[in-house]
């Protein structure tokens, strides 16, 4: 198996959160992985992206090459436009629908839906809300990862335990609503492929 | 313990690396992409409890100097900085290749092609080469990991510091990395040869001549090295020379990894010469592929231009700007694959400083004040600041090395530039900011410096800064009046103060020093940080 990630969003917003869970599971499970991260000035309210590559096989390049992600994971709707060119033709696109503003010349969010839906294969998905359902906002990263779970070749178990694993020391209450969030973003893709 | 696999950085491979190689000291200044290096050290527990120094320096040259002191008293040293930072640190690496060393030292240099937190791209491996001295340059984590262990060995059987050269993608790359056996720390110990460390010239010569004598025998370990490969391919149309991190590049635009080309993966320098002969003997051309500057492409092209010879120089590949596998594959003449276009809509998204921070009240007043004086006179340094050049605050015009804002505001004073200003951080400051001030000083400038203080190392993420605390007792030591020495609280609500107290400044025809202080609202979370600054009087 093999599966390539662009992991998107802006600089403060916690994409390394879904890398480490993803990375988390696919080495409980037995995979190679690579995950590229930016660390330094744009981590600063910049675009940020993490390039993540798991494989049953070993794995060369820290890159993923252009045209070959079978995944672009964005916390942000404009942000996860910024990858496409990384995006395989069969790939699947997953963004969180919240715009983040931090910009004087941000598109009109329904020029940026728009761009989405032109996509073959893409989620739209409201995590601000379903992880507020489920108990917090700040859970949102996590109804991410459910929601792009069904196109990352790892089983959902290994998922959840690699939230058991992370969250672990911060208490049963906060892997309980980890968990709930995953599962919620799980099934709204179940529900809108 | 050997044989245990961790899942680390780039940077915490070295990290680990040096820990169990028998460390015993690390030095460094934070630098993109070199900082988690020591933050791994300082956070590790068995770092913690062996006492493995591990408090940041003031500066990369300081600390440069403390690894070497280390290693003439027995010890193995570890520094790190950013590839700028070796400009820093250059007096006392160069001179560190004379002097040799007594305990192991390993230079780490992390370079930054594509400039993603830097002002430049150079190529540390220059400065390994201008220095006659080994250079590693890891195509992976394992191999982070692994040189870096090794470095040490090789450092101490030749009595030579190692450079190890990394480049910002393998940096902040997360992979999984095996461990060795823990070495045990040296005892002290000193130097065989009691001059060895002294650089008088008669001594000196006699030094580089050793070092000139190292160079055959350094070529031969380049030969048998377990880091230089070389592979055999069907086709001879083309060699590939592939170092460091481009290798894998390499390796990733073909089926399981089957080049059909020769290839030397080299990335232990100086390179191996009878390797690279073989190539030439065997294929039509040859096709560098290095994530830096075209060094190895320049060497082998050598001045004739031999045409044979490919790479970033001869256009087969971009000559600035980071590799990645679509301009190899490009290079290598197979098919570009690209995604969807990115849609016209899309917009930058740069850094900015962030929602309550200091330094944006410090400029909206600095704004304010220079209003009658006109723009263009303000020279800044490198922090969090230097986001001050971008709207909406336009408020800086420089931004060149660590420190350069005092100087450049000075020699633009002297120019006739009245007033210049200076914007520097706290950290930046002590880094190199203090020996500007006192040339200042000594000519009664008509410069105001404003020290924007925030208790920390910013922009590389909230490391301790050298400064706390200490500042003003600088200024003052230094020779700045203390009527010209103003602090005030970088808050919206002081705004008109502020401008008041920046006004007067400007109009003395002397050295001022305004120093706004407010902590960095990253650090709010950080209660060694808290306890400190309570206990300095500071929160």
């Amino acid at each position: 198996m093999k599966t390539d990630i662009v992991l998107a969003g802006v600089g403060g917003q916690g994409i390394l959160s879904i890398a480490a869970t993803i990375g988390t599971a696919a080495l409980m499970n037995g995979l190679h992985m690579k995950q590229s991260e930016v660390h330094g000035m744009s981590q600063r309210g910049g675009d940020v992206q993490s390039h993540m590559r798991v494989s049953s096989k070993e794995i060369a390049s820290d890159l993923i090459p252009k045209g070959a992600a079978h995944l672009i994971l964005s916390v942000e709707p404009l942000e996860s436009l910024r990858y496409l060119p990384w995006l395989h033709k069969d790939g699947w696109l997953v963004t969180s629908s919240t715009p983040y503003v931090n910009i004087t010349n941000y598109p009109e969010i329904e020029d940026i839906l728009k761009e989405i839906k032109k996509i073959k294969n893409h989620i739209i998905i409201d995590a601000e809300t379903i992880a507020e359902q489920v108990g917090t906002k700040r859970a949102s990263n996590m109804v991410m990862l459910g929601a792009a779970s069904p196109f990352i070749d790892i089983p959902f178990e290994a998922f959840e335990n690699g939230i058991r694993k992370i969250f672990g020391r911060k208490g049963d209450d906060v892997v309980d609503i980890n968990l709930a969030a995953l599962r919620a973003g799980r099934e709204f893709s179940g529900r809108n492929r | 313990m050997a044989g245990e696999k961790l899942l680390l950085l780039g940077d915490e491979a070295i990290a680990q690396g040096a820990l169990d190689a028998g460390l015993s000291g690390m030095y460094a200044y934070p630098g993109t992409p070199s900082t988690e290096i020591m933050e791994y050290i300082q956070s590790a527990p068995f770092a913690i409890d062996k006492k493995i120094h591990r408090t940041w320096s003031a500066n990369e040259k300081t600390s440069m100097e403390a690894a070497l002191g280390m290693s003439y008293a027995g010890k193995r040293a570890l520094v790190a900085m950013k590839h700028v930072g070796l400009n820093v640190a250059a007096d006392a690496f160069v001179n560190s290749s004379i002097t040799g060393v007594n305990g192991g030292l390993v230079v780490v240099a992390a370079d930054d092609p594509s400039m993603h937190s830097s002002q430049n791209e150079q190529d540390s491996r220059f400065y390994g080469k201008f220095s006659l001295l080994p250079i590693l340059e890891p195509s992976n984590q394992q191999e982070a990991y692994d040189m870096t262990y090794l470095g040490f060995e090789l450092s101490e059987r030749y009595k030579l510091p190692v450079l190890l050269r990394i480049t910002t993608r393998l940096a902040h790359s997360r992979a999984g990395v095996q461990r060795r056996e823990v070495k045990n720390e040296n005892e002290v110990s000193l130097p065989k040869n009691p001059t060895q460390f002294v650089l008088l010239p008669g001594i000196a010569r006699k030094q580089y001549k050793d070092l000139l004598n190292k160079q055959n025998d350094l070529k031969a370990e380049a030969e048998h090295s377990p880091f230089n490969k070389y592979f055999d391919g069907q086709d001879k149309s083309k060699g590939i020379i592939a170092c460091g991190l481009a290798y894998n590049y390499l390796i990733e635009n073909f089926e399981d990894g089957k080049v059909p080309y020769p290839v030397l993966k080299a990335c232990q320098y100086p390179l191996p010469k009878n390797m690279i002969h073989k190539m030439f003997s065997e294929c039509k051309e040859v096709l560098v592929l290095e994530d830096g500057a075209p060094m190895i492409e320049e060497l082998l092209k050598g001045y004739l231009e031999k045409e044979n010879v490919k790479g970033r120089l001869s256009g087969a590949l971009p000559r600035d700007g980071e590799l990645n596998p679509n301009l190899v594959a490009v290079a290598l003449g197979l098919k570009d694959e690209h995604g969807l276009p990115i849609p016209e809509i899309m917009k930058n998204r740069p850094p900015a400083m962030c929602q309550g921070c200091g330094h944006i009240d410090a400029y909206n007043a600095l704004n304010e004040a220079l209003i009658d004086y006109g723009t263009g006179r303000v020279f800044s340094d490198i922090g969090c600041y230097t986001l001050g050049a971008l709207p909406p605050y336009n408020a800086i015009n420089s931004c060149v090395d660590m420190g350069a804002s005092i100087t450049m505001a000075k020699g633009a004073a002297d120019a006739g530039l009245i007033p210049a200003v200076a914007v520097i951080g706290d950290s930046t400051f002590t880094h190199s900011g203090i020996t500007g001030l006192l040339d200042a000083v000594n000519d009664k400038s008509p410069i105001t410096i404003i020290i924007s203080d925030n208790f920390t190392t910013g922009m590389t993420g909230g490391q301790h800064s050298p400064a706390l605390g200490k500042i003003e007792d600088i200024c003052a030591g230094v020779g700045v009046e203390k009527e010209h020495l103003r602090i005030f609280t970088p808050l919206k609500k002081n705004h008109d103060e502020m401008v008041k107290i920046m006004k007067e400044e400007l109009a003395y025809n002397g050295v001022s020093v305004i120093i706004p202080r407010r902590q960095c609202i990253q650090t709010m979370k950080n209660k060694e940080l808290a306890e400190e600054l309570k206990a300095l009087g500071l929160k």
